[in-house]
């Protein structure tokens, strides 16, 4: 039954996961919501393991999700099971729509409809991508659960993660302006300042 | 079948392998070695055909990595050939993900690891910021744009609504509008 679920969680994903990588973000947090497989804090951790292992997000994290959800049933043998299973099913969508898009491959990418529908999905995904930042965030640059013991001022310094927050805006920076360097240079620098820093 | 000279599957498998092991940071760094090694020394498909594909694969469900592999694979060797191209260019990170997941658990419990992890995950946010500047510039262009950008935020934010239904509701908004902006089409 698990085995089945992953399947069809990873083939929602990877049906409606539309424009990169990133596009899947949102799903992947719906799916920790919802089931046990892994927790919602694990996935900024995937990325960074994506941004420094070749392969995309979707198949990095639909293994890894699936790793664990199988684990739990049958140990190894079930995790690696159930590593195929999400990852088959993440890819499934997209390769049936391949085969069926290659048929009539200039028709397409020529159609009206087509450049319709992404003038109004782009600004979409774009907002789906940045609630999932914002999801990212919280926890690290700022905590809103302080919020709600909210008193005063003093109080700020416990929903706002200063340290975090000044870092932050050194590596976006760097990411802005230095182009032509690696996410992973980002990623390494970002590591030892938490290790240095105690973050 | 091994009168084919146009490819092999287990050379088209293996192919895709390399590329996809030897690829970081997502599909767009994967089109040098595309050039390379498909258009270049195996010919399995011209440049202007591998920069349609990569135009396609951002408009269709899914990896670009995948789109683009499975478009390669069906060209040389039909069905087939599209699945095993594409098998072929996730089984590497497939592998390595295997491996990090079966030690991360215990790993990130280490004090050092944990400072570590704590620090990239604010690099990560970093990133993802970028990457949504970038989309910005590339898809929200006028007022209709950002309203629907702000729209989706509080959805998603507040109202906790599915990403699924804001996807399907934005493309056939799409159609809606595009249909009845009609004759006034900008481009």
């Amino acid at each position: 039954m698990t085995f089945l679920l992953l399947f069809f969680e990873f083939f929602k994903t990877g049906l409606f996961a539309i424009g990169g990588g990133l596009a899947t973000l949102p799903f992947l947090y719906e799916i920790a919501d919802k089931y046990p497989w892994f927790r919602a804090e694990i996935i900024p951790d995937m990325i960074a393991i994506s941004e420094s292992t070749p392969g995309p997000i979707g198949v990095n994290m639909s293994t890894y999700a699936g790793y664990n959800a199988g684990f739990e049933i049958a140990g190894v043998l079930g995790g690696i099971l159930g590593a195929a299973t999400a990852t088959i099913g993440l890819i499934t969508p997209s390769v049936i729509v391949i085969l069926i898009v290659a048929q009539f491959l200039k028709r397409f990418r020529d159609s009206k409809i087509v450049k319709d529908v992404f003038y109004t999905l782009r600004p979409a995904v774009t907002g789906l991508i940045a609630c999932a930042c914002f999801t990212t965030m919280n926890g690290s640059l700022f905590f809103t659960d302080a919020l709600k013991s909210f008193s005063g001022a003093a109080d700020l310094l416990q929903i706002f993660n200063l340290p975090a927050i000044l870092l932050f805006a050194v590596i976006l920076t760097g990411i802005l302006k230095l182009k032509k360097v690696h996410p992973i240079v980002f990623i390494l620098v970002a590591a030892l300042v938490g290790i240095v820093l105690k973050f | 079948m091994f009168m084919d000279k146009k490819a092999s599957l287990l050379d088209l498998f293996l192919t895709f392998a390399r590329i996809g092991g030897f690829t970081f940071g997502g599909g767009y760094a994967m089109l040098p070695m595309l050039q390379k090694e498909v258009v270049e020394e195996k010919k399995w498909t011209t440049e202007e055909e591998l920069l349609d594909y990569y135009a396609v694969g951002q408009c269709t469900p899914g990896i670009i990595a995948v789109n683009v592999a499975t478009f390669i694979g069906q060209k040389t060797r039909g069905v087939i050939g599209g699945i095993i191209a594409t098998l072929g260019v996730v089984a590497p990170s497939f592998v390595i993900i295997l491996a990090i997941a079966s030690v991360i658990n215990r790993f990130s419990e280490i004090t050092i690891v944990a400072h570590a992890l704590a620090g990239i995950r604010v690099a990560v946010a970093a990133l993802i910021v970028s990457a949504i500047i970038k989309l910005w510039k590339k898809g929200i262009k006028d007022l209709l744009g950002i309203i629907i950008f702000a729209a989706v935020v509080l959805l998603s934010l507040l109202l906790n609504v599915s990403p699924i239904i804001i996807v399907v509701v934005a493309m056939l908004f799409g159609i809606v509008y595009g249909r009845a902006a009609g004759k006034g089409e900008k481009k």
